[in-house]
């Protein structure tokens, strides 16, 4: 079952010469072949080009090439630029898009002689929480295809759930890696805001948009990050700083590590969602944690302060989509402002409108002090409130959704409830902080995500927290019913 | 005046508000679309509202998470070839190498 096994474990395989990636990727597009066309998580399959690729990562182990995602088979989601290859970004506007470059994130795990199967579907322009706002149809939860799985990278971590590859890649602006991560029981990591590039990531809120990684868990995320991570000069954000080998500190022993639960964070909490939590502090504890309340007072602030700064931001960034010179155009235009309003009104979703109109008004005249200025200000209030908690605490912990996996349809008209799924991830987007997601146990027979935020740069002790959780359980090896 | 009494509360947005907003963003919006986009903006508006509570006196703004980043310059040497014809194949309309749109001037 080559599907089940880690990516440490792949690569002894294919090191052994048990197996080749060209056996491998074959196991995987079979998979994708299988169970795709019920849960829509791939939008664009590459299988001759994955063959190809893996047939090269064949040739250089052969000739003593290396590396632990040399020959590894993954699937990127849509919103970054795969050279040659149709990027969507899951709306109509890039329907007929082909990238001219690849992103950082895509040439560098190409480099590592990782092999990409498909693009994955997701919320347009990563604008969701649900994967419904998506050009190519919703998203289906593995775990119960009548639930979302979560957005806005909702393909990645269906495909990861149901092992249609052993690690998916993803964005996180608000939540759309660990939300979806814990919706669908997999490890989802959203590292510091500047630690991985965003040069060919397509823009939705620049100040908060963030590359991260779907895996079956912390040691194999650990391997992907690694590849992933480091300084890029095109991404002027990008931070100059060394990038700490993960996967060499994932055992290092928890004693003396102080884990600060976010009491806001268990305000009006589910019952049997908050004693999943406690059940994972007792396990902390008995790695020798330390466990202590903390409180940061503006928090409840952030899903506000959020739908004013990431419309603001998308508003801008989406002004380049005017029908010229990419993208969808109207029929027969009648004059240039013509072709900008009906390609635009045309091209883009509803959700997409709604957050560009949302934005469009918060910086318009008379309003941008009231919401975009006032926004602002409270966001460096929330950043301060985690500043104080890290003096206290190495890590905070707590869920990373409110509820496990909703109907599909449940949420779609109204927008604020929908928001409100993103309550609990927000805030490390605001502050810039890595966040990790991982699955701590099921409510209703659905996975529940147990979440991990820690200060800037600090993902080797997230990483190795979690590793560490997941070497005490095995809830991250639960896998759903039809996909063993 | 607060800016929150200056805008008054709940805050409900008109059509006229909608057309106005969707004009400056270049959007053109259905008439079936329309009071969706009044519902559903007027909620949004006033969810965010909540932000008017928060006491942010003298709090300097923030617009970028990490702080004491700073624009990185580089030398002034070229450091894109051109790529042109391969971009251009993305575009809706070309000749010539320019991109084509409706004629502005008469």
């Amino acid at each position: 079952m080559l599907h089940t096994l880690s990516i440490g474990e792949l690569g002894r395989n294919l090191n052994s010469g048990q197996i080749s990636s060209v056996e491998l990727t074959r196991h995987f597009l079979a998979r994708i072949e299988r169970f795709n066309s019920a849960l829509n998580a791939l939008i664009t399959l590459t299988a001759e080009q994955a063959l190809a690729a893996a047939a090269a990562a064949d040739a250089a182990r052969a000739a003593g090439g290396q590396g632990p995602l040399l020959g590894i088979p993954l699937i990127h989601k849509d919103i970054f630029c795969t050279d040659g290859v149709r990027t969507s970004c899951g709306s109509r506007m890039l329907d007929n898009f082909i990238a001219p470059y690849d992103a950082t994130v895509v040439a560098k795990l190409k480099t590592a002689g990782a092999v990409m199967l498909g693009k994955a579907n997701m919320d347009e322009f990563a604008m969701g929480s649900s994967n419904e706002t998506s050009y190519y149809g919703p998203v289906k939860n593995p775990w119960d295809r009548t639930k979302v799985p979560g957005g806005s990278s909702g393909g990645s971590a269906a495909a990861t759930a149901a092992r249609l590859a052993p690690f998916a890649t993803g964005t996180d602006t608000g939540g759309s890696i660990r939300q979806p991560a814990a919706l669908t029981g997999v490890t989802g990591v959203k590292p510091t805001y500047g630690r991985v590039s965003r040069y060919g990531m397509i823009a939705f809120a620049s100040s908060l948009d963030q590359a991260g990684v779907f895996a079956q868990s912390a040691a194999d995320a650990a391997i992907v990050l690694q590849a992933m991570a480091g300084f890029d000069p095109r991404d002027s954000t990008s931070i100059d700083a060394p990038v700490p080998n993960y996967p060499a500190t994932l055992s290092a022993p928890l004693a003396g590590l102080k884990i600060g639960l976010l009491r806001e964070f268990f305000d009006g909490l589910e019952a049997r969602n908050a004693a999943l939590i406690h059940e994972a502090l007792k396990i902390y504890r008995s790695l020798g944690a330390e466990t202590v309340e903390v409180s940061l007072p503006h928090l409840p602030l952030s899903v506000p302060t959020y739908y004013v700064v990431a419309p603001a931001e998308c508003s801008s960034n989406l002004s380049r989509f005017d029908g010229v010179r990419f993208g969808y155009r109207c029929e027969n235009p009648k004059d240039l402002l013509d072709l900008y309003t009906r390609s635009r009104g045309e091209g883009f979703g509803a959700e997409v409108k709604r957050r560009i109109m949302t934005g469009t008004y918060v910086l318009s005249a008379g309003y941008f002090d009231a919401y975009y200025l006032q926004a602002q200000k409270v966001r460096r209030l929330i950043t301060d409130d985690f500043r104080a908690a890290f003096a206290q605490v190495d890590l905070l912990i707590g869920p990373t959704t409110p509820t496990p996996a909703f109907d599909i349809g449940a949420k779609i008209n109204d927008p604020v409830t929908m928001y409100l799924n993103d309550i609990y991830t927000i805030g490390a987007n605001l502050a810039g902080l890595p966040g990790l997601s991982l699955p701590c146990g099921f409510v209703d027979d659905l996975p529940m995500g147990l979440q991990l935020i820690g200060p800037h740069f600090s993902e080797a002790k997230l990483l190795n927290a979690a590793h560490l959780y997941q070497e005490a359980t095995d809830w991250h090896r639960r896998s759903p019913h039809g996909y063993e | 005046m607060s800016w929150h009494a200056l805008l008054g509360n709940p805050m409900n947005l008109t059509r006229q508000d909608v057309e106005k907003i969707a004009h400056l963003a270049r959007l053109s919006i259905t008439a079936q679309e329309m009071p969706v986009y009044v519902t559903s903006l007027s909620s949004i508006v006033n969810f965010v509202d909540e932000l008017s509570r928060a006491q942010t006196g003298d709090v300097l703004p923030m617009a970028h998470p990490l702080d004491g980043q700073h624009q990185r310059l580089r030398a002034d040497v070229v450091s894109e070839s051109d790529h042109h014809e391969k971009y251009q194949a993305n575009a809706p309309a070309v000749q010539a190498g320019l991109y084509v749109v409706p004629r502005v001037i008469e």
